[in-house]
């Protein structure tokens, strides 16, 4: 494992040379049929989705998609869906549901959208309904966090049975620069956040909230793609095998026992 | 430590926050006033209280969890529960404890939310009310524990939930924990909610951040109180990264109400007559006149 600090770790994150969602998609899987549309409002670009096959069955993949030149960053809104985009990734997994596919989040954006239409339109709303639907959602949910996990706008699609994060990739309640101007009125002292906040896989791994990390030796080569495919594969096979209501509670556990605090008795 | 810590947070006017007791006040002449934003008039504290914290030009003002309480529950109702549950300190952030400990003295509360059961109009709920005068209202993994302990209880109990949100979203000292709690509190409302139970919450100033992203928008009836801002992102920051000038009103319950948001707006003077009649409109059987 690397011995990058905490804020080494978020330059890498966001780095515009890691492989982005639809990279994955076309390694993972195969035969994808990209799908548009929330049905509500509008396509939200930040959000890739669709229906594909992994070694032969069919699975839903939803991804958020940064881009991977300038032209295409400005087509995927950075990688940071406004609430269309939630609901369109809602409408995906649904359908999974009904159709008793497998689901794959593939997670990798600095935050939720922000800015006016997205209030207008309920940025909040959208995505506390992707937590309350992804919780009951039917079918075996694996989400992995390839890039940046930034806070509300990537949990809306962290509710699965199993989370898993890339060596050098974050998953934090706020951006670094955030949590340091508003604690220290210093956007500077951001390395000192991040290392702070404990973002980072290996972190968030110790602390019991994601189940693996993903090694980036061979990141981008076939023979990554291939592993992770591998262990995509038996982790189905293996949350397949559950009867649905262990699924549904095992899932409802794996969050409700998140916590550190203590009960004093009185 | 305590004695010189409570001497050095003493600052809040007692009145102003209604301590922890809900006894009237009695006006007196020396007695502090609170200007109205909005109007600019300056109302003696004691008749502030007396009409729920609002002004006669219908600004309200911020209420503590207690007040609240005070203000929604019928007469010695309230019954607290999960008081017990406090945070730790699960990232070791520096400053933390300290914060925390100081800030427990200066409000007097222990959490960012007051949880248990009461009867509002008659009809037994549960209730949660958060603090703003504890950590803005951040949510941490306490906050997220009690609220999550409020709805198992009442899906066991088969009771309704009456929320009142005051938040500034996840408390980040608390790092991916208290993101996660976001996660944790919308299963609990979800299995609420599966068992055809009623949930209605009430959006007070302010309500933003992870809280509005979770429980605060899962409502099957969404309230907001007169003015109250109401959002995910920040105002300042979104005005920062966008570089427009916000919609007059931008953020506000009735802004939220325009774009669909909320079901409607609970002025304080006729709230819990809302909040009851909502209530009695989702238990079961025919109302019993009295
Ligand atoms: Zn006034």
């Amino acid at each position: 494992m690397s011995s990058n600090t905490a804020y080494e770790k978020v330059k890498i994150a966001r780095s515009n040379k890691r492989p982005t969602a639809v990279d994955y998609i076309d390694h993972l899987l195969t035969d994808f049929i990209e799908l548009h549309g929330d049905r509500r409002f509008s396509d939200d670009g930040a959000i890739v989705g669709g229906i594909a096959r992994l070694n032969g069955r069919p699975i839903t993949v939803v991804g958020i998609e940064k881009g991977r030149n300038t032209k295409e960053r400005m087509q995927h809104s950075f990688g940071s869906p406004n609430p269309e985009g939630y609901r369109k990734a809602l409408r995906l997994m649904k359908q999974a549901e009904k159709f008793h596919r497998p689901l794959l989040c593939l997670v990798d954006t600095s935050g939720a959208y922000c800015g006016i239409g997205a209030e207008e339109r309920g940025q909040g709303q959208a995505i506390a309904e992707n937590l309350m639907e992804m919780m009951t959602l039917k079918v075996p949910v694996i989400s992995i966090v390839i890039g940046e996990g930034g806070s509300g706008g990537a949990l809306a699609l962290c509710v699965a049975d199993r989370v898993w994060m890339l060596e050098n990739a974050i998953y934090s309640v706020i951006s670094p620069e955030g949590c340091a101007s508003i604690l220290w009125k210093d956007s500077a002292k951001a390395a000192e956040a991040a290392e702070n906040l404990k973002l980072t896989a290996q972190d968030s791994l110790s602390n019991g909230l994601i189940e693996k990390v993903i090694p980036e030796e061979t990141l981008g080569e076939e023979t990554f793609y291939e592993s992770l495919k591998n262990q995509l594969i038996s982790e189905y096979e293996i949350l397949a095998g559950l009867e649905l209501p262990d699924l549904l509670e095992q899932r409802y556990q794996r969050f409700r026992r998140i916590g550190c605090f203590e009960t004093i008795d009185e | 430590m305590a004695t010189f810590l409570k001497f050095l947070f003493h600052s809040r006017n007692e009145l102003e926050t209604g301590g922890r007791s809900s006894l009237p006040v009695q006006e007196d002449a020396s007695e502090p006033e609170k200007v109205c934003p909005n109007c600019h008039l300056s109302i003696p504290l004691s008749r502030l209280w007396a009409n729920d914290n609002t002004c006669t030009c219908g600004f309200h003002f911020r209420m503590s969890a207690l007040q609240r309480i005070a203000f929604i529950a019928d007469e010695d109702t309230f019954s607290e529960m999960f008081s017990d549950v406090s945070t730790r300190d699960p990232i070791q952030f520096p400053g933390y404890q300290k914060k925390l400990e100081m800030t427990r003295i200066s409000s007097k509360e222990d959490e960012a939310v007051i949880c248990g059961t009461v009867r509002i109009g008659g009809v037994e709920c549960c209730i949660f009310v958060m603090e703003q005068y504890f950590m803005m209202g951040s949510m941490g993994t306490a906050v997220g524990e009690r609220i999550t302990r409020t709805f198992e209880y009442a899906s066991e109990h088969k009771l309704p939930v009456v929320g009142f949100t005051v938040s500034g979203g996840a408390r980040m000292q608390e790092g991916l924990f208290s993101l996660m709690q976001m996660a944790k509190t919308s299963g609990a409302v979800k299995r609420h909610s599966d068992l055809g139970l009623f949930y209605l919450v009430v959006l007070t100033d302010p309500t933003t951040g992870g809280v509005t992203a979770s429980f605060a928008m899962e409502g099957d009836v969404i309230l907001a109180e007169p003015g109250a801002t109401v959002g995910f992102a920040g105002a300042r920051v979104i005005e920062q990264t966008t570089r427009k000038t916000l919609p007059r009103g931008f953020q506000t319950a009735e802004f939220l109400l325009d774009h669909g948001f909320v079901d409607a707006i609970a002025p304080r003077n006729i709230q819990k007559n809302m909040i009851a009649e909502l209530l009695k409109l989702h238990t079961t059987g025919e109302e019993d006149e009295q």
